[in-house]
């Protein structure tokens, strides 16, 4: 059992509530932090190693340092809660369980950055988790942990929750400020870095839900104490929300220690495939990373186990390995159709694309056709290397990640699951009615004649 | 010494392609590219350099920098828009030198292509059409998208300018114009991704007095001027610079006359090498709806001289004879670097081969030329 | 004549509140929200100028938004929207079968309304609720774990809702 950090206290009848959450030792960072000097809490996030929890993994104290102070200038903080990547459902969890718990983190996080306003931005569809935040903000605001002069300091703290509207493209951090200041979700052209120039031209740090929670522990238990959790780079524990062909989806804290064939098939977590079905293949961290088979899920090129932490999961870079990324885990058992899931999640980010740069403008919405087209038994055989071709075309060279999302997802099918594209495509027929099964992804080396009967 | 004197800016070194200048601090490697000039200089569909906060989105003008600059000469992981990224000292950047920059822009203009009409020769801006410029010069053969292209219905935005969103690259100039130029914007972006498109919604008419300027930055035939719509092509028509005192303290006064004999088919600001409206005093030579689609007698203008135009240009063909070639070969010209594209102009097609050397003829080529 | 009641004016003067002064358009997303429950389930036209009044801001502004984002409506709408999430995470717990379902028993296709306009099925992409798949957003609220079944309670549910 691993230790449990953000999610200790998730199942206390009434947590939702500030009188439970105070009474289980809720704001107790809040009282430290107030007590210390902002640059020293800006330490300690940097001693605990946290890194960005939305699915970059950026060291979170070390972008806390680089927000730039001009004299006269408010800073602002806000909190990335426009959770949209497929396979990823965790800080949805978090805000409607234990809201508390991020606000606290919030104030932790805003005195330490000197941002007076602070904002939520939600993604839209979450109305009702909007509702539970706001209800918790005017709680914390009745019992002096907002507004101003929080708890006699001094310090002036003012929260809001900013409803979005409908946009994938708007957990980028610099389209999420476009679109906080009421305009369009387009990406900004960087530099100028958010840091120095974010929300209304002012100096604002952006900050995944999870990451601002985890600023709680650390305050409580300390920097140092909190790095000891884990292993290596991949300090404090980790939200992962699992889906797909499992037994038992859901959101799970795992402190990064675990091996990722513990997660998915012991009871603690995933509780393995359901109908005792094979598992075939999993995208490990929301559906912009690369796809692994089976074989190289479990055990790195190297011959390693592989773990469910930052290191090992992108072990092997992109040939062999694939990302931790936001912690979305998408699992596809033995009947799964890899084509079909593909084209779902190219039709996603052709749906998510704001279309300011050419490149994902037009590549999204190509790479989604040709996919339908093998998909519905009208492929050819040179639309693979077409599709290889156009997704080398828009990774990197796009405004801003989403085109590199788009990309990825496309060249790992295709690099590991190649045989089942060109299946496809041969028997276009047979393809609709029956899926390619699980072949022999064990062996990346090894390209499998497909099996004959169903 | 109590009294310090501020030392000049330093100038900053960066290399292109091999070449090295010197350039003041926050010049972009694209305006640093302009300074060096020719085919080191990258395209730009979007960028343009009197319209704050354009460029960026096309990633026509993305190059490879090779190392960061002096200080820290760490290469770039990515390509970066060389409109937007500013050098530093001891910048090494390559252009046509990368095959990656070269790989990359072939696949923009292919991403730019993929929807576009293709319908230059029913479209005014052809011969002046920079996507046509970029996409003989960047571009390959033929296209692999295979489905039906995107089309727009043709949408009414006053008596001046046609819309024709089906042509449009989202370059985002013309939203720029509105917002920098004219007191209202009542034209923007709307929808996403590959639906979206310049509109004014609900088909309102763009009025203002400087509103043609937009059909002067649009790279594309997408804003064209009614006025001169179907009326002509460019390449038959004769530019020459002219002026007028004009009321509107806003306006230059200074345009192109596009000339057929006495007849002005159509004004529009004076471009430099660039395609860019000129400056003049440091100022940006915008001009007046007035000048532009109501002053279209010569008797209105005084006539400068002849308009310089590149001489690689369609609009040049034609107009001027005997002109003298030049003697050093291309390698001299160019540094000792290949030109990026040589094109025989005879083989072209093998099926419309031409059977008369065009440079032989005398003044413009009529259908005679050919039949003989 | 379009216009809020005085409760939603001052919703609204609070919401701008939350912004920096002169930044009010940054208001724009939530005033959005209030004006499509406010009348009638979606954004016509005059409704979108009416907030461009209300902010201060060019009518075109509000066009370039509204039509940005997925959950503005520019159209008219069934009292009763099924948003069916249909990418990877649901499409592999059965998505598709629960959106043809839905088809066959309103006898509508995707992006229509039924004739009696009470229901509109739409399809889009992840809502953030992969764990509790297949799924679709009703209203405000999520319904998860979908089955045929669940869907035929959840039409008897809004119909009965409807008189």
């Amino acid at each position: 059992m691993g230790r449990k950090l953000l999610l200790e206290k998730a199942h206390v009848e009434g947590i939702r509530t500030y009188e439970v959450y105070r009474r289980e030792g809720g704001y107790r960072s809040v009282e430290k932090a107030l007590k210390m000097a902002p640059a020293d809490i800006v330490e300690e996030v940097k001693k605990s190693g946290l890194r960005g929890r939305g699915g970059a993994g950026f060291p979170t104290g070390m972008k806390w340092s680089f927000i730039a102070k001009p004299e006269g200038i408010p800073r602002h903080l806000v909190c990335n809660a426009d959770e949209s990547e497929p396979g990823t459902f965790k800080d949805r969890y978090l805000m409607e369980f234990i809201p508390h718990l991020l606000i606290e983190g919030m104030i932790v996080s805003s005195f330490a950055l000197g941002s007076n306003a602070s904002y939520i931005y939600i993604r839209g569809e979450y109305a009702w988790v909007a509702e539970i935040l706001e209800n918790a903000i005017a709680e914390a605001r009745q019992n002096g942990w907002l507004g101003k002069n929080i708890q006699g300091s001094g310090f002036d703290c003012e929260m809001y929750v900013h409803r979005g509207a409908g946009a994938y493209i708007c957990g980028e951090e610099t389209a999420l400020i476009e679109s906080l200041e009421g305009k369009r979700g387009n990406p900004r052209i960087k530099p100028p870095f958010p840091a120095i120039k974010g929300a209304w031209e002012r100096p604002t740090v952006v900050n995944n839900v999870e990451t601002l929670a985890a600023v709680v522990p650390i305050m409580n238990i300390g920097g140092e104490e909190y790095a000891k959790i884990g292993v290596g780079k991949s300090t404090g524990t980790k939200l992962i929300s699992a889906c797909g062909n499992i037994n038992k989806p859901g959101i799970y804290e795992i402190d990064m220690t675990i091996s990722v064939e513990e997660f998915i098939f012991s009871e603690e977590y995933c509780g393995g495939i359901p109908n005792g079905k094979k598992l075939k293949a999993c995208i490990p961290g929301g559906s912009s990373v690369p796809i692994l088979p089976q074989n190289l899920l479990l055990t790195t090129a190297k011959g390693e186990k592989r773990m469910m932490n930052y290191e090992s999961l992108s072990d092997g870079g992109f040939a062999t390995g694939s990302m931790m990324g936001s912690g979305g885990f998408i699992v596809l058992d033995e009947d799964q159709c890899v084509v079909r899931h593909t084209m779902t999640l190219a039709r996603f980010y052709h749906h998510e694309s704001c279309g300011q740069c050419s490149p994902c403008r037009e590549g999204t919405g190509w790479m989604e056709r040709v996919l339908k087209n093998i998909e519905t038994g009208k492929g050819k055989m040179s639309d693979i290397d077409l599709l290889w071709d156009i997704q080398r075309k828009i990774e990197g060279n796009t405004i801003c990640p989403l085109g590199d999302a788009a990309a990825w997802p496309i060249a790992a099918a295709i690099r590991h699951f190649r045989d089942e594209f060109e299946w496809h495509i041969k028997n276009p027929e047979e393809a609709q009615r029956r899926n390619y099964g699980l072949a022999h992804y064990a062996d990346p080396i090894h390209v499998p004649t497909p099996p004959v009967t169903a | 010494m109590a009294d310090e004197v501020k030392a000049p800016p330093a100038n900053f070194k960066v290399t292109i392609d091999n070449i090295t200048i010197e350039v003041a601090p926050g010049t972009t490697i694209l305006t640093a590219a302009r300074e060096i000039g020719g085919d080191v200089t990258p395209p730009a569909m979007c960028f343009y350099s009197k319209l704050q906060g354009s460029g960026g989105k096309c990633r026509t003008c993305l190059v490879e920098v090779a190392a960061g600059s002096t200080a820290d000469p760490r290469p770039m992981p990515k390509l970066v828009a060389s409109c937007r990224t500013t050098v530093m000292d001891g910048m090494i950047v390559k252009n046509i030198t990368s095959d990656k920059v070269k790989d990359a822009r072939a696949g923009v203009v292919e991403f730019l292509l993929l929807n576009h009409p293709l319908d230059c020769p029913i479209c005014d801006q052809a011969g002046e059409c920079h996507l046509q410029d970029l996409g003989y010069e960047h571009g390959k053969e033929g296209t692999r998208y295979e489905f039906p292209r995107r089309t727009f219905e043709k949408e009414d935005i006053g008596p001046y300018i046609q819309l024709h969103m089906t042509r449009c690259i989202l370059c985002y100039r013309c939203t720029y114009v509105a917002d920098q130029l004219t007191d209202k914007r009542v034209h923007g972006i709307l929808d996403r991704g590959e639906h979206a498109e310049i509109s004014t919604y609900i088909s309102k008419a763009i009025e203002n007095d400087f509103s043609g300027n937009m059909i002067d930055v649009c790279p594309v035939g997408a804003l064209t001027d009614k006025t001169f719509r179907f009326k002509n092509r460019v390449w038959f028509t004769k530019p020459v610079d002219a002026h007028r005192n004009c009321e509107n303290p806003k306006c230059c006064g200074k345009t192109t006359l596009w000339l057929r004999g006495e007849e002005v088919f159509r004004v529009t600001a004076r471009k430099d090498q660039w395609g860019e409206v000129q400056s003049f005093d440091g100022k940006p030579g915008w001009i007046c709806n007035t000048c532009r689609f109501d002053k279209k007698e010569t008797k209105d203008w005084t006539i400068e001289g002849p308009t310089l135009i590149n001489r690689h240009s369609v609009i040049a063909q034609g107009h001027y004879v005997g002109v003298i070639k030049p003697k050093e070969t291309l390698q001299e010209v160019m540094g000792g670097r290949e030109p990026l594209l040589l094109m025989d102009i005879h083989d072209v097609s093998e099926v419309n081969k031409l059977n008369i050397d065009l440079s032989k003829i005398q003044g413009p080529a009529h259908s005679n030329d050919f039949n003989k | 004549m379009i216009t809020f009641s005085q409760e939603k004016l001052a919703k609204v003067a609070e919401l701008i509140s939350h912004y920096p002064q002169g930044r009010q358009k940054s208001a724009l997303l939530p005033v959005l929200h209030l004006a499509q429950d406010e009348f009638g389930g979606w954004l016509d036209t005059p409704v979108m100028d009416y907030v461009a009044g209300l902010l201060n801001i060019e009518p075109i502004e509000v066009y370039e938004v509204a039509s940005f984002y997925s959950m503005y409506n520019l159209k008219p709408v069934g009292k009763f929207m099924f948003e069916v999430c249909q990418t990877g995470p649901c499409m592999l717990n059965g998505s598709d079968n629960i959106i043809d379902y839905i088809k066959q028993k309103l006898n509508i296709k995707v992006g229509e309304t039924t004739a009696d306009g009470m229901f509109t099925l739409k399809t889009v992409e992840c809502l953030g609720a992969c764990g509790y798949a297949p799924m679709m957003q009703l209203g405000k609220n999520y319904r998860e774990h979908l089955t045929k079944e669940k869907v035929d309670a959840i039409i008897e549910e809004c119909r009965a809702k409807a008189n």
